[in-house]
């Protein structure tokens, strides 16, 4: 339907002899909404480590827009477009909400310290135009990020804020794709129901391309255009949420061998 | 975002035996320890000579008795939480600060014993008559014996009453206090500024007693003036007189910018101002001190900003101080070519920066990918091989080896040659170089490259997936600190006009982190506030403070001062409130839970939301 | 754009080809050096020897020998001080900076105690029980040392940023320097002179060795094996060993958390302690900075031995001795630096720097648990 945006190859990565991730096959198109689940410890997170530069795979590729990252920092994928949260929410607690923003666009603003000392015009320019696409970026989340609370450190924020203004940091990088690591774990109900309509918005309106870890089943059917399950480090089902649910060999991930088969 | 005090339940107070004898006995106990130990360190006899009100009290005796009032405050001190209900103050504290001190007091009484029967001098230097004889207030063994005791428990009660006075007469008491001992350790400034180009003798004549010290009358008059700001300070407390620093504190937007530019420019004119009042020890004590607030500011933007410990920040001080000496001195090291020129202040100044550059670039690009304490020691390690091989033979023909080089000329403006024997004008070289540095942290915390140093310090992993190359960005800081620290270097070889070896160990290293970290670290006036305090009144790796007395105690009290700074307070004395957060995340994450359960309750997304206060 | 596969080992970015420059410049600083100087051994006059230092000697076999016992008794204290650094890491993950202190301590408390047992006669008469006398003395005191210092400056520190502790224990490391200066003065103070009998020369196998540096080699040796026995065979030791690995579960599992990094500082004092007396015989002399460069080189031993590893430490010492004693000639007197010897601590720390490039978990690999790594 549209250009292929990520391959991954045939990537595996062990930890001192431990399969973390194993012959992994992966792909997103642009503008698509994936969702990867499965069990805990089934390598989601490394799986993102990996595409976000902080763990180098053993074997195997990646390749993001005709380009390969395997050896890249994680601050030049970045550069490239990808941006990440984090599952345990990392933000810059004592930097301002609106400075936790700001220095997510690093890479994509140049000026150095001769603009800062002499208050260059150029510098003035770039420091608006962060701050406007800043206050943008955090507008998306309705008036609870901006306003008084630009200037007030992250720290003081509430949970479900803290990981508002985690995807805010993420998009401020402007990327392409954007991997959200459990967008709405902890958030009660009415808040992961609202988070999610966003992840649509972030996709329709924004047009980010969105590959999600998500534990929340309702949330990964509601959002998601594909779906891939990996377990121990192998990707066993793919495919919309209806044909992935109903595949025995997910079933038998999370709930494990029926009592009777497993003796 | 302080919300109101919440008043706690008083519970009536307890009886004056209902002791926690265990406490009282084990502040005892460390009392005495301390008191014997200062004893022994030969503070008091080496401070005896230093007045502080003629003839009643030394800075020796002082140096023994504050101690006392302190343990005796502290052993019945309390965390106040909120919504417990305390006890009410009464006898009971009294009494513990009193046999507190009691206690302390008996451990000097049993080291007067042992000095006058043993003699322990071969392994403690300071188990000497002379020490006895102070401790016995040259009264004979038994008066010793007794007086401890006694004065013991009457500053112990003093300590332990300062519980049961209100905060009013705490304020008073402490103002007092302070005044009386600011007056008398700043004689010296004092005496110099009043009386070198203005004509107010008679005020220090008033104050001050002919061979140092207060006199009594000065004494009354410096406890009265200080009792009158006490008293002011409790006024404003309660609203009755204006308070500029809240009122600062509350100004916002365009307001506070022009507060601050009336600040600033106030500062500056009282620096342009203040030297020319002053004589020549005063203004050598100041360039001192504008020579390390140079260097701080350097070490802060490394250790506060970015968050990298850098103890081996001395190398960049080394390279700008002897780049000036061999480019500007006629005396440098024999092995030179011809082409090396010998050139004026400024145009060696540029080759410094330079050099701080390159030397930046080369310690920083190995260590920067290394784990923050092993970047400590490495750096650590740059900084004794540079000085080491200034030292060494091999490079003598360059360097001077350990006769260093000499007859490094002044600053030549032209009209005028800045050189170190005029510590006016050196002052005024400082200054200018300090309101640079002060400039520069302040646009590059506040730029780009600030954010994300602060970043990087937050959590460098993050800051990494977020884009930041954090080698360059680091090594950014590295340079920046190196260039400031290397223009210090610059003005200290025009200073002393001749620089060896020694005066770049690893000691000077570890008193500018000291003094960042007194001061805050992140924080420009914390920075400068450090370095005055520490620099100006106990003095510099080798030059004397105000208190040259202290010269023995100052590392000792450096060392104290850095271990007590991160147990109690590792933001600083004027803290950057951001550093504040950090350290004290715990509460501050347990604060932020708190408005996170008032913010679920609330409409969501409603801007009154978190911080509302009740 | 193709999609070629890169690895991290190559070098990318300006620092990165600078650092390989630095490995690559470093490693052949050292090997071309070691090759001049071998052959200027096997030729004085040969021209590869003469090309940067045409008036070499050379070193004689007995002159080697000397270099090598004294560079393996000096790395040999210098191990066990660094198992104090690399014990704490391993546990705390935090540089103990002012344990050279406690070695200084060490060193300390033995000047005093033999110098009042040779006032008494003993130290003569009765050498070795003096000498157990004041190693036992010392390890008291710098055990004390060790444990005060953790209660009262780092235990409250614990789960604080990293670089806290870190700059606490500088500033105990300047505070116990400077009680020592004010309580027994700034001078350089002496023990007494050894027995003749041990300072002499004797031949061991084929080797002609010092009587004191033979004790210190054997002291050092007796020492680390009791260490060894304590941390692999007994129950304190399998305590330290877990916690090492993981506090939380070490607590969940019934292991007294505080306890065990009190018993981790106090055995690693205890070696400083060892390691203090230690220093005092071979070099006889002790002053309140006698801490300081020796503590900087054993945290090197024990990185370069890979740290929280304990036989790693000890061979780090070993390799840091040896290399710092013998490098001056052996590297730098064959490119025509002169003065070399003033260059000793220089070369310490430039094998710090060399190896924390080349092979920065150290030599034998280093054990840490996992948070700490990152």
């Amino acid at each position: 339907m549209s250009e292929r945006l990520l391959t991954i190859d045939n990537l595996s990565v062990t930890f001192g002899g431990l399969h973390a991730l194993k012959n992994l096959d992966f792909h997103v198109d642009k503008g698509e909404i994936v969702s990867v689940i499965g069990p805990n410890g089934a390598g989601k997170t490394t799986f993102f480590n990996m595409i976000s530069g902080m763990v180098e795979p053993t074997e195997g590729d990646i390749v993001f827009k005709g380009e390969s990252l395997i050896g890249l920092d994680p601050n030049q994928v970045t550069a490239r477009g990808i941006a990440r949260t984090f599952q345990n929410v990392r933000l810059f607690a004592n930097m301002t909400i609106l400075e936790n923003v700001m220095v997510a666009q690093h890479c994509r603003t140049k000026q150095g310290v001769f603009g800062a000392l002499f208050n260059t015009s150029g510098f003035k320019q770039e420091e608006a135009e962060i701050r406007e696409w800043g206050e943008k970026v955090l507008g998306f989340f309705g008036s609870r990020l901006v306003g008084y609370r630009l200037d007030q450190p992250a720290s003081v924020l509430s949970y479900a804020n803290r990981r508002r203004l985690e995807v805010a940091r993420a998009m401020a990088t402007k990327p392409e794709v954007i991997l959200l690591d459990e967008p709405v774990a902890g958030m009660n109900p009415r808040e992961s129901e609202e988070l999610t309509g966003l992840i649509g918005q972030l996709r329709d309106e924004w047009g980010f391309t969105i590959v999600m870890i998500e534990h929340d089943m309702g949330v990964v059917r509601d959002v998601s255009d594909r779906v891939v399950v990996l377990d121990h480090g192998e990707t066993i089902a793919q495919g919309s949420y209806e044909d992935v649910s109903t595949n025995p060999d997910v079933i038998e991930a999370y709930l494990g061998r029926p009592a009777e088969e497993a003796s | 975002m302080s919300a109101p005090m919440a008043t706690n339940e008083t519970l009536p107070a307890r009886a004056a035996l209902d002791q926690e004898w265990r406490k009282v006995v084990n502040h005892g106990l460390l009392l005495a320890l301390v008191l014997v130990f200062v004893s022994l360190a030969n503070m008091p006899v080496s401070l005896d000579s230093r007045m502080i009100i003629e003839p009643m009290l030394s800075m020796g005796y002082l140096s023994l008795l504050w101690i006392p009032v302190v343990m005796g405050f502290i052993v019945s001190s309390e965390k106040v939480l909120e919504g417990i209900a305390y006890h009410a103050k009464g006898a009971r504290e009294v009494l513990a600060g009193g046999l507190v001190g009691l206690i302390g007091g008996l451990g000097l009484s049993l080291l007067v014993v042992l000095i006058d029967n043993f003699d322990l001098r071969d392994p403690l230097v300071n188990w000497s008559p002379a020490l006895l004889d102070l401790l016995q207030f040259g009264n004979g063994i038994g008066f010793g014996v007794i007086i401890w005791p006694v004065l013991g428990f009457g500053l112990g009660v003093f300590g332990g009453a300062l519980h049961i006075f209100t905060a009013m007469t705490r304020t008073i008491v402490g103002w007092v206090l302070g005044a009386v001992l600011g007056i008398a350790v700043f004689e010296t400034v004092i005496i110099d500024l009043l009386t070198e180009r203005l004509p107010f003798e008679f005020i220090t004549d008033w104050f001050y007693f002919i061979r140092g010290g207060l006199s009594q009358q000065g004494a009354v008059t410096a406890a009265l003036i200080g009792g009158g700001l006490g008293y002011l300070r409790v006024l404003a407390q309660r609203g009755v007189v204006p308070t500029p620093v809240q009122d600062y504190k509350q100004l916002v937007g365009p307001e506070r910018t022009r507060a601050n530019t009336i600040i600033i420019i106030t500062c500056g004119v009282a620096t342009a101002i203040l030297p020319l009042l002053l004589g020549r020890i005063t203004n050598e004590l100041l360039a001192n001190v504008g020579l390390f607030v140079l260097l701080a500011l350097g070490l802060n933007i490394v250790v506060g900003l970015a968050g990298i410990l850098d103890l081996g920040y001395v190398a960049f001080f080394a390279v700008g101080g002897y780049a000036t000496a061999i480019l500007t001195s006629p005396n440098r090291g024999d092995s030179w070519p011809d082409w090396v020129p010998q050139s004026h202040w400024f145009a060696a100044l540029i080759v410094v920066i330079l050099l701080a550059i390159l030397t930046g670039l080369f310690i920083g690009a190995p260590v920067i990918r290394m784990r923050g304490d092993y970047l400590a020691i490495v750096t650590l390690g740059f900084g004794e091989i540079i000085r080491l091989l200034f030292l060494s033979d091999w490079l003598g023909g360059y360097t001077g080896g350990a006769q260093g080089v000499t007859n490094i000329p002044g600053v030549d403006l032209g009209f005028v040659e800045i050189k170190g024997t005029d510590p006016r004008a050196i002052f005024y070289l400082v200054a200018v170089f300090c309101a640079i540095a002060i400039y520069v942290s302040w646009r590059l915390e506040k730029s780009r490259l600030g954010r994300a140093w602060m970043a990087i310090r937050e959590d460098e992993s993050v800051a990494e997936a977020m884009g930041i190359n954090t080698v360059n960005v680091k090594l950014m800081a590295f340079v920046v600190g190196a260039v400031l620290a290397s223009f210090s270097g610059a003005i200290f070889a025009a200073k002393v006009g001749s620089i060896f070896p020694t005066s770049f160990i690893i000691l000077v290293s570890i008193v500018i982190l000291v003094v960042v970290i007194v001061g805050g670290m992140g924080n420009i006036v914390g920075v400068i506030a450090g370095a005055a305090v520490l620099i100006g009144v106990l003095g510099g790796p080798k030059q004397p403070g105000l208190l040259a007395e202290f010269s023995e105690f100052k590392l000792l009290i450096y060392g104290a001062l850095l271990i007590f700074m991160m147990l109690k307070r590792p933001e600083g004395l004027v803290p950057n409130v951001r550093r504040t957060r950090e350290l004290h995340q715990e509460e501050f994450l347990q604060d932020a839970w708190l408005r996170s359960q008032v913010d679920a309750d609330e409409q969501d997304g409603a801007p009154s939301g978190e911080v509302a206060p009740a | 754009m193709t999609a070629a596969v890169r690895s991290k080992a190559a070098p990318r970015t300006g620092v990165d080809w600078f650092l390989t420059f630095m490995r690559v410049g470093l490693s052949f600083f050292f090997i071309s050096g070691v090759i001049m100087f071998v052959l200027q051994q096997i030729d004085p006059q040969n021209p590869i020897a003469q090309v940067f230092n045409p008036d070499a000697t050379g070193l004689t076999a007995d002159q080697f020998e000397g270099l090598i016992i004294s560079g393996l008794s000096q790395g040999a204290m210098y191990g066990l001080i660094a198992l104090g650094y690399s014990m704490v890491y391993g546990v705390l993950g935090f540089i103990n900076f002012a344990h050279g202190e406690v070695f200084m301590v060490g060193a300390m408390t033995g000047m005093i105690t033999s110098n009042k047992l040779e006032e008494a006669g003993l130290w003569e008469d009765a050498f070795f029980v003096s000498l157990v006398f004041i190693i036992l003395v010392a390890i008291v005191c710098s055990t004390a040392t060790a444990v005060i210092m953790e209660r009262v400056a780092y235990r409250p520190l614990r789960g604080s940023p990293r670089l806290i502790p870190l700059i606490t224990s500088i500033g105990v490391s300047f505070l116990i320097q400077n009680i020592s200066i004010v309580l027994l003065g700034p001078g350089a103070k002496a023990y007494p002179s050894l027995p003749d009998w041990l300072s002499q020369k004797r031949t061991v196998l084929f080797l002609e060795v010092e009587g004191t540096k033979l004790m210190v080699i054997l002291v050092a040796a007796i020492s680390m094996a009791g260490l060894w026995y304590l941390v692999e065979r007994t129950k304190t030791g399998r305590a330290m060993r877990a916690v090492a690995e993981d506090k939380e579960i070490a607590s969940l599992m019934g292991i007294d958390v505080n306890r065990t990094i009190v018993t981790t500082f106090a055995v690693g004092g205890a070696m400083a302690g060892v390691a203090g007396i230690l220093w005092g015989i071979l070099f006889r002399s002790v002053i309140h900075t006698t801490g300081f460069l020796p503590g900087i080189k054993a945290f090197s031993a024990a990185v370069v031995g890979g740290i929280g590893n304990l036989g790693g430490a000890m061979a780090g010492g070993l390799t840091l001795g040896s290399a710092e004693s013998l490098a001056p000639l052996m590297v730098l007197e064959p490119w025509g630096i002169n003065g070399v010897s003033q260059l000793r601590d220089a070369v310490a720390f430039l094998v710090l720097i060399f190896v924390l490039l080349v092979r920065p978990t150290g030599l034998f690999g280093e054990r840490l648990s996992a948070e700490d790594r990152a």
